[in-house]
């Protein structure tokens, strides 16, 4: 790992940090209130704070995630860079695909 | 006590095997004093290397029971539980023959690592005074006393997974000389180590902290460098 995706795990590390203590703090309450899916959705669709909070967050947990997945294909497998760095990639953006749409089944209107 | 080790000793090269034989066990004796006992009484043909026999080369380090250590200064009551010692050369270094590793590829990354002084006044200049008491300088001396003797290194899990990681050793030396004022070589340090296998591959395990017989903490200066770093890398001084 060089200096550049250092700082982008770190940064994205340090975003997620808080993130994910108000994720968890949203699922504590959403039981404890015996939330249904529905009561959950009026309030998530057509809110942009909500589409940001979990649009950051998947975007962190993307670059984090295949920051770490490329490590342990580097030390772990005989894999080429070339092909560690298309793995990652691909490990990334499809975790960024599936959170986004994730996101966007719960906020859209 | 047992009057009598059981030592299993490396013997080939990379593709030998543990032989064993039947030392004297004696008060105060060291592994190396065990090596050397098989070689001068057993067998002859044993290679092994060691020079200063007082723990100040960094020659002897071999693999004791599963761990690198400085075999002039480890005492064999303090390793050897039940009477048995395994000895082996030093991992993650290619096996000349016997307990000799080949430490060109350990001193190759000291190189890679710029951990040579570069120098910013000539002999003509007057000595340079430094202060011992600034946070630099204290963090350059925490460092200094490393004796090359590659426990570190085949200690390191990272430098196993990862041919190309510079390795504890070099990147201590690389944050003596970042430390270092009188050192004009910093950028291009800063830069060899900001690579892939440089400073931020280390996982931070600290078996080198643990196991360096000098009780010097590499972990410790290489998240220094990961700092240094990642601070030039963010002011743009160095590129990667």
């Amino acid at each position: 790992m060089n200096v550049r995706l250092y700082l982008w795990q770190r940064a994205t590390a340090a975003v997620m940090a808080p993130l994910v203590v108000v994720h968890i703090a949203v699922i504590f309450y959403a039981t404890r209130h015996g939330m249904s899916a529905a009561d959950i959705l009026s309030r998530t669709r057509g809110s942009i704070a909500w589409a940001a909070f979990y649009g950051l967050f998947v975007s962190a947990v993307s670059i984090h995630a295949s920051i770490g997945v490329r490590n342990v294909l580097s030390e772990w497998t005989p894999l080429n860079e070339r092909s560690v760095d298309a793995c990652a990639v691909f490990f990334g953006l499809v975790l960024a695909v599936l959170g986004l749409r994730a996101v966007a089944a719960v906020v859209l209107p | 006590m047992t009057t009598e080790l059981s030592v299993s000793l490396w013997r080939g090269a990379q593709n030998g095997r543990y032989e064993t034989y039947r030392v004297p066990q004696r008060q105060s004796q060291t592994v190396l004093d065990v090596v050397t006992f098989v070689q001068r009484h057993i067998d002859p043909t044993l290679s092994y290397r060691f020079a200063c026999r007082v723990g100040v080369c960094g020659s002897c380090a071999m693999t004791v029971n599963g761990k690198p250590r400085w075999t002039c200064r480890t005492h064999v009551a303090k390793v050897a539980g039940g009477g048995r010692l395994e000895i082996g050369p030093l991992a993650n270094l290619p096996v000349i023959k016997d307990l000799a590793t080949d430490m060109q590829p350990f001193f190759e990354k000291w190189q890679q690592a710029k951990s040579a002084f570069a120098p910013t006044k000539t002999r003509h200049d007057a000595i340079a005074r430094i202060r011992p008491d600034t946070p630099a300088r204290k963090a350059a001396d925490a460092a200094i006393e490393c004796i090359n003797c590659g426990v570190c290194y085949a200690a390191c899990d990272t430098v196993r997974w990862n041919a190309d990681y510079l390795g504890p050793a070099a990147l201590t030396r690389a944050w003596t000389l970042v430390n270092d004022e009188r050192d004009g070589g910093n950028i291009a340090r800063l830069e060899a180590i900001a690579g892939a296998g440089g400073c931020h591959a280390c996982h931070s395990h600290q078996s080198c902290q643990e196991l360096c017989p000098q009780a010097l903490n590499p972990t410790a200066a290489i998240a220094g460098l990961k700092r240094r770093t990642a601070a030039a890398y963010l002011k743009g001084e160095i590129k990667v």
